[in-house]
Formats: C-alpha cells, sequence, structure tokens
C-alpha cells in the first residue's frame, strides 16, 4: 500500500527525510498498532472493571484448562520465533526459507486457534456459556461451571470476548501472512479452510457461523490482492512481521489475566 | 521507470470508474468527504428542522411524516446527532479538506497509501448507508441519542426503536471508526514522510498542524470506541451483560445482571471527549490560515499556536469524566476532572488571543471566507465561555440535563466547525473548481447563518438556567416550562430563515461550479504551495516536479519585499528563521 514511499527511496532528494527514518508501510502499521493496542486496551479495561465489581469472582478452571492453554502459548511463541526466522531470510533474500518460515508460523498460528476451538467447545459443553450458546447435546454439564455462568454471568462473557477477539486477530494474522507468501494462490486455499472448517463443525458450535470469517477474509483478501497485484518484498514481510508479534503481546496480557488468575488453586 | 512514476506512485487514471467513483487520487477523494458531508448536513438538518417544529406544534400534522410521536422525536434526535457528529464534524474538514489540501500544502503528490485512502471513504460511505437504513426498518430510529447510553442502547425490548435500529446504529458506528481510522494513519504517515524539501516542521500550515494532530486525536479515540461498540453488540446479541445490571423492563426481569452502565460511560466518553477536538482542531486550523492570510500579517504567535493545538489535544483526552458529574463519581475524581477541564481553557484562550492579534493593526480584507473566520472565532468565543461553567460540578449538576448544555456545545462544536467548514469551502473553491463563488450571496449567507444562529442557540442558555429539560418532545404538559415556550417559539422561526439561507449557499455553491467567476492560480495573494500549482490542480499536485519550500507558511508584509506576501517557494534571498 505505501507505494509512494516504496518510490520514495528513489527521489529521497525531493523530500524531507522522514522523521523515524523508516519507510511509510512500517510506520504505518506501528500507528495502526498503537491504535488497535488502544481497542485491546478498553476490552482489558472492561474485564477489570467487571473484576473488580464484582464480589468472589470465580476461579474455576481446572488444570486441564491450563495445560491447554499453556500448550497454546507455547504454538504462539514458537511462532513468533518462526516470523523472526522469516523476516531474517526475507532481509537476506532467500525467498524459498522467507515462504518456509511464514509457513511454519502460520501453522503455529492455526495451532493455536484450532485448539483454542477446541478449549471453548469443552468449556461450553461443561457449561461455561453465554445466554445464546445453544447446549451441547448428549453432554452433561458440570454444576460448577454452570453455575458460574448463572451467578457471574460477567465471568463468561469476559471471557469469550477477551479470547474471540484475539482468537479473531490471530486469524486475519495468518490470512495475512498467507497472503504475504502465497498471494493469490492463497485465496482457493482460504475458501478450502473455510468450507472445512463450517462442515466439520457441529451447528450448535459458535465456529459453525464463526467459520465464515475465513469466507469474508477471502473477500477482503481479493480485493486487496486485485488492487495491488505486486510481489511483496522484504518491508511486507517486516511489516507483516510486526502485526504478529503484537499479536502476541497481546496474548502475553491475556493469558494470566483470564486463565492464570482465574485457577482454582489461587 | 519514468520520473514522474518515481514521484507519484499511481498513473492518472483513465475510465470514467476508476477517475470519479473508486478513484485514488486524494482529491478526487475529499471532494467524495466532502460531498457526503453535504448530503449529510442536509439530512441532518430537516431532522433538526422536524424537531423544531415538533417543539412548539406538537400535534402538527406534518408532510411525509405526519405527526410526531415521542419516540419518533427522539429518534429524530438521535439521527440528528449521529448524523452532525460523525457524518458531517468529523467527515468534512477532516476527511474532506484534509485530504484534499494537505499532501498539496506539505509538496506531496498523494497520501502515502492511496488505496487505503480509497477503502476509507467507501468503508465511510458504507457506515452512512447503514446508519441511514435505521430510519427504515421495523421499529424506526434508536431512541438513545448520539451517546448510546447503556441499559436503553443496550436492551432491544427497551423500546420501539431499540430493536433492529440500533444494531443497525451500532453497526454504522463500528465501521465508521474502521474507517476513521484507516484515515487517520494515513494521515499521520503522510505527514510524517511526504513534506517536500524544506517543509520542515516549523514550516508547516497551521492547517496542516490541526489535521495532523486531529489525526492522532483520531486514530487513539476510535480505536476505544470500536471497543465499546463491540461490547454493546455482544450485549444486546450474544446475552452478555457488560453494560447490563439486573434490570426489570416493563415488568420482566431481563436476564442479564452485574453489568454496569458506567462502564459505557467510561469508554464512550475516552472517545467522546477527544471527538469533540477531532470536530473543531480542523476549524481553528483554518481560522488560523485565513485571518493570517486576510489580514496579510503573519500568524502572530505561530509556534504558540502550535503548541496550543498540542496541548488542547494531550489534555482532550483527560477530562472524559466531565461527561459523568450526574453519575455520582468521587468529588476527587470529579475535582481533578474539573481541574484539567479549566486548564484546557489556557490554550483555547491562546489561540484566541492570538487570532484576534493577529488581526489587530492589520491591512484587513474582508472577503466572505475572511467573514465565515471571524465567525469562527466569535462562535469559539460565545460557545467557550459557558465551558467553565459546566466544567465544575457544582454548576454542572443543575444545567446538565438541561437547555444549557446544549446551547454550549452547540455553538462551540456543531457551528463554530460548521463557519469553519464554510470558510474553507469559500477560501478553497477557486483552487478546486477554478471558479470564485459569489461574493454577494456569500455575504447574504454570512450575516443570516451568524445572527440565526445566535438567535437559536442564546436563548438555550437562558431556557437551560430557568429549568427547561432537554430532551423532552413536549413541553405543553408541565406548568413551569409552558412559560417557556415563547423562547422556544421565537428559535424555531429563527431556525426557519437560518435554514432558507443554507439553500443560498447551496444554490451558490453548485450555480458557481458553472458560472462564477473565473479565478487566477492565487487569487487570494496567499503564501502556502497550494496557490502555486495549477487550477485545478493536476493528478500528481505539482505536475511532475516537487516544490522545493524557503519560507515559512506566513510570510505577509516583510520589510523590504516586493509584494505584500512571499509564497513558500519564493528564492530565500532574505534571511529567513
Amino acid at each position: 500500500m505505501a507505494d509512494v514511499a516504496v518510490e520514495q527511496h528513489g527521489v529521497a532528494a525531493a523530500y524531507e527525510p522522514s522523521l523515524f527514518g523508516t519507510y511509510s508501510k512500517k510506520i504505518g502499521m506501528w500507528l495502526f498498532l498503537l491504535s488497535d493496542s488502544l481497542t485491546f486496551g478498553a476490552l482489558l479495561y472492561a474485564y477489570s472493571y467487571g473484576r473488580i465489581s464484582t464480589p468472589n469472582w470465580p476461579t474455576p478452571f481446572h488444570s486441564e484448562s491450563i495445560r491447554n492453554a499453556t500448550l497454546m502459548t507455547a504454538f504462539l511463541l514458537t511462532s513468533s520465533l518462526t516470523m523472526v526466522l522469516a523476516v531474517r531470510a526475507s532481509v537476506f533474500g532467500k525467498g524459498k526459507a522467507v515462504r518456509g518460515w511464514l509457513l511454519a508460523t502460520m501453522a503455529c498460528g492455526t495451532a493455536f486457534v484450532i485448539l483454542h476451538g477446541h478449549e471453548w467447545s469443552n468449556l461450553i459443553a461443561e457449561g461455561l456459556t453465554l445466554p445464546v450458546f445453544p447446549a451441547v447435546p448428549g453432554h452433561e454439564a458440570s454444576k460448577e461451571f454452570a453455575n458460574v455462568s448463572r451467578t457471574v454471568p460477567q465471568f463468561p462473557a469476559t471471557f469469550f470476548g477477551l479470547t474471540g477477539m484475539h482468537m479473531l486477530h490471530v486469524t486475519l494474522g495468518v490470512i495475512y501472512l498467507g497472503i504475504v507468501a502465497l498471494r493469490k494462490k492463497f485465496i482457493p486455499i482460504l475458501l478450502g479452510l473455510w468450507l472445512v472448517a463450517w462442515l466439520a463443525t457441529p451447528s450448535y458450535s459458535p465456529f459453525h457461523y464463526g467459520a465464515h470469517v475465513l469466507l469474508l477474509a477471502a473477500i477482503a483478501a481479493s480485493v486487496i490482492v486485485f488492487l495491488k497485484p505486486k510481489v511483496y518484498d522484504s518491508s511486507d514481510v517486516e511489516v507483516a512481521g510486526l502485526y504478529w508479534h503484537f499479536v502476541d503481546l497481546v496474548w502475553m496480557f491475556i493469558f494470566p489475566l483470564v486463565y492464570l488468575m482465574s485457577t482454582r488453586i489461587l | 521507470m519514468a520520473s514522474t512514476d518515481l514521484v507519484h506512485a499511481h498513473a492518472a487514471p483513465q475510465g470514467f470508474i476508476r477517475k470519479y467513483i473508486f478513484s485514488l487520487d486524494h482529491k478526487v477523494i475529499g471532494l467524495q468527504y466532502y460531498f457526503l458531508a453535504l448530503i449529510a448536513v442536509f439530512t441532518g438538518m430537516f431532522l433538526s428542522l422536524l424537531m423544531r417544529i415538533h417543539l412548539i406544534w406538537p400535534t402538527a400534522q406534518l408532510p411525509l411524516v405526519g405527526e410526531i410521536k415521542p419516540e419518533t422525536y427522539l429518534g429524530l434526535l438521535t439521527m440528528h446527532g449521529t448524523i452532525m457528529v460523525f457524518f458531517v464534524l468529523t467527515t468534512a474538514p477532516q476527511s474532506g479538506f484534509g485530504n484534499y489540501f494537505l499532501p498539496i500544502q506539505i509538496g506531496a503528490p498523494d497520501m502515502a497509501f492511496p488505496v487505503l485512502n480509497m477503502l476509507s471513504f467507501w468503508t465511510t460511505f458504507v457506515a452512512f448507508v447503514v446508519l441511514i437504513s435505521a430510519f427504515f426498518v421495523g421499529g424506526g430510529a434508536p431512541l438513545h441519542g448520539w451517546t448510546g447510553y447503556a441499559p436503553l442502547s443496550a436492551l432491544p425490548n427497551a423500546g420501539p426503536g431499540q430493536q433492529l435500529g440500533a444494531d443497525l446504529w451500532i453497526t454504522s458506528i463500528a465501521i465508521f471508526c474502521v474507517a476513521s481510522l484507516m484515515g487517520a494513519l494515513n494521515f499521520i504517515t503522510t505527514t510524517l514522510d511526504l513534506r517536500a524539501k524544506g517543509m520542515t516542521l516549523m514550516r508547516m500550515p497551521l492547517t496542516v498542524w490541526a489535521w495532523f494532530i486531529t489525526a492522532i486525536l483520531g486514530l487513539l479515540a476510535f480505536g476505544v470506541l470500536l471497543s465499546a461498540g463491540i461490547l454493546l453488540l455482544l450485549d444486546r446479541n450474544l446475552g452478555t451483560s457488560f453494560y447490563v445490571p439486573l434490570v426489570v423492563v416493563n415488568g420482566q426481569v431481563m436476564g442479564h445482571r452485574g453489568g454496569s452502565p458506567l462502564l459505557w460511560q467510561h469508554l464512550f466518553w475516552f472517545f467522546g471527549h477527544p471527538e469533540v477536538y477531532i470536530a473543531i482542531l480542523p476549524g481553528m486550523g483554518v481560522a488560523s490560515q485565513l485571518i493570517s492570510t486576510f489580514s496579510r500579517k503573519p500568524i502572530f504567535g505561530y509556534r504558540a499556536m502550535v503548541y496550543a493545538l498540542m496541548a488542547i489535544g494531550f489534555m482532550g483526552f483527560m477530562v472524559w469524566g466531565h461527561h459523568m458529574f450526574m453519575s455520582g463519581m468521587s468529588p476527587y475524581s470529579a475535582f481533578a476532572f474539573s481541574l484539567m477541564t479549566m486548564a484546557i481553557g489556557v490554550p483555547s484562550a491562546i489561540k484566541t488571543f492570538n487570532w484576534l492579534g493577529t488581526i489587530w493593526g492589520g491591512k484587513v480584507r474582508l472577503y466572505s471566507p475572511m467573514l465565515f473566520a471571524i465567525g469562527f472565532v466569535s462562535l469559539f468565543v460565545s460557545g467557550g465561555l459557558s465551558g467553565p461553567f459546566l466544567a465544575q460540578p457544582v454548576l454542572d449538576i443543575p444545567l446538565h440535563d438541561t437547555y444549557f448544555v446544549v446551547g454550549h456545545f452547540h455553538l462551540i462544536m456543531g457551528v463554530a466547525a460548521i463557519f469553519g467548514i464554510f470558510a474553507a469551502t469559500y477560501y478553497w473553491f477557486p483552487k478546486m473548481f477554478g471558479r470564485k463563488m459569489n461574493e454577494t450571496l456569500a455575504k447574504v449567507h454570512f450575516f443570516v447563518t451568524l445572527l440565526g444562529t445566535y438567535a437559536i442557540f442564546m436563548p438555550m442558555h437562558y431556557l437551560g438556567m430557568a429549568g427547561q429539560t432537554r430532551r423532552y418532545s413536549q413541553f405543553t404538559e408541565v406548568a413551569y416550562q409552558t412559560k417557556l415556550i415563547p423562547l422556544q417559539t421565537f428559535m424555531t422561526y429563527a431556525a426557519f430563515v437560518t435554514i432558507a439561507v443554507q439553500l443560498v449557499f447551496l444554490f451558490n455553491l453548485f450555480w458557481s461550479m458553472k458560472k462564477g467567476e473565473k479565478a487566477s492560480d492565487n487569487p487570494w495573494e496567499a503564501t502556502t504551495l497550494e496557490w502555486t500549482t495549477a487550477t485545478p490542480p493536476p493528478h500528481d499536485n505539482f505536475g511532475g516536479r516537487t516544490p522545493v519550500v524557503n519560507h515559512g507558511p506566513y510570510e505577509y508584509s516583510v520589510p523590504g519585499a516586493a509584494r505584500d506576501y512571499t509564497m513558500q517557494t519564493d528564492p530565500a534571498t532574505a534571511p529567513v528563521d
């Protein structure tokens, strides 16, 4: 998108030097992250507000949830490492290695989303749920979780709100990396993923409808690829990396706040 | 690659659609924003006309809408406020004129991200369509006002407009947030990266400074509103209770519990107060530019003006609590918010005195843009003076839910910002369309509008002090309020006249595009970069060259100079700075 700025290297003499000594796309991404951190800041504020104003905030998470969330965290942290390696490879112009590391990053991100989805489904089946989520057939809700949902609706609301918003960011990040790595070849893959996600999830699952995010993203990605039909260079990989690390960083707030501080042992 | 391509990223478009509809050219996008705001402002004005008619003839049968019921009145109120704040005051001065003139004034060929620029306009357009569609769904427009206070806004069964209409309202606001974020980061990046050689920060016109700081405010404020809106949508559609405590509606216990309406107020006003400055700062920039140009004097205290803009922007984020004095907040918080709010009066006063200091002793040319700039200052002062009253909790509590507040914010944020838009329109029209607007019609427009707006909004202060409550659709039922109806009647007649004269403006705008007097490239003898290029500016703004800047933005009547203005691109003969 920053075509003016990229070209600007060629005519730098005609302009004042950039205030931050870097190209426009990168500044644009930093600005977006600034605003996105306020978006997440508002959500975390809402969470803290709810938690502080609720007497007897429940701490229902079992070790099972924590183990799962720790595994998710490990995948996300690994993906940050592979992202760094992708940026490094792009600096040295190793196109094949860039693509490989980007795909590895996407794989870790996808693993995170799948584990997270699994976790959500289990919790919903056990009774930690929102009023509109239908009951999972053939599943006995645990008394404790059902009780939490009934007496402290703030708990499931903030849990699903915060982690859902973060999961959306990870999903969009995987799609972003896919476009950087594979360009328009990624769009049929994305449509395939959408169909799989839609058909593989039972109709009572929130992911059955949530899968349509992939369809919307595929449409948006097609528009962007149509408008900017170019080959991405190392700056695009670096900028995508900024976004990816930011999403990781957000998880580093959500994991302790939402999971660790709501564990039963505390 | 040809050298022009190096400077300018995308070639001039060929077909009609790429040239005028899905254009990447910041000038076309600026005009698209402007005309969207023009449609929005006349829509919003029509809604206010219906409200004013209803207030004095509550049972009148109006053409098109019939008799206005109380819920229709609240729907009109919500839509008037939302359309005006988001799609006029945010859209026209910042996205409209900012898009058109920020790149030209810093010597850039286009915005840093042209595609993002186009997307941000079309996203805004979608938001507008979604908002307007709330009128046409079952139940009609929402009742909760432009502030959308929970729990009213969070409960679909709280009133007729609170069903699909309220969902559409929130969706529209969320889409608008995304559009504004795209626009804001584009403005900031462009200002940081694409200034022509010699255009140092302290040589930027004050309009550019104002747009730049407004963009920073938008970047930081809209992200929070986006979150607030998402949580409100969750409350309405997924049954969460972020904003809703245990409530009973129509004798029925709602499923919500544990939420806090104050959470919405905090998140909303953390956005809402900077939003006020998003509306007014571009007007301040335009007033500075015009007052200097038409007084033929350098702006008084350029650096003070820049720092005052920064101070207003910075402090604007710390005063949101003054909208919530009624919420029962701790007196210590209220004191802190009150102190900070009154402190904003200092940079505001610096700006006002500097405007007056610029006019003082100048060779003032009273063309219509200058008249509107002076009108801006007048309204800014009149509306601003009631600010320190409302900043004090002890005065705010009796005045808050009365017409006093309505008068205050309409003068300072509504009409003052609109005068900034008018001033900018009359000033830049020759550059945008190559012709001048008719000066006689413009003067008629100015004097009637200035007197008319004072006639409408000044009495509101008296109504408020007399205890007339805002947002009531009818005053005929309460004895002490009926005594105030004659003043309301006067305001409605003043509104008729003021609205009628806006049609003169509309006529002047379109007539002058075709028939106006042809204008030269620099009709106002101004100094900034947009006046050095052709009229209207070519696709890449400067015809393949990049200007070199040697002077500050407001070098008027420089002693020893051949003429009374020194263009920013004039050769640096005399030592500057």
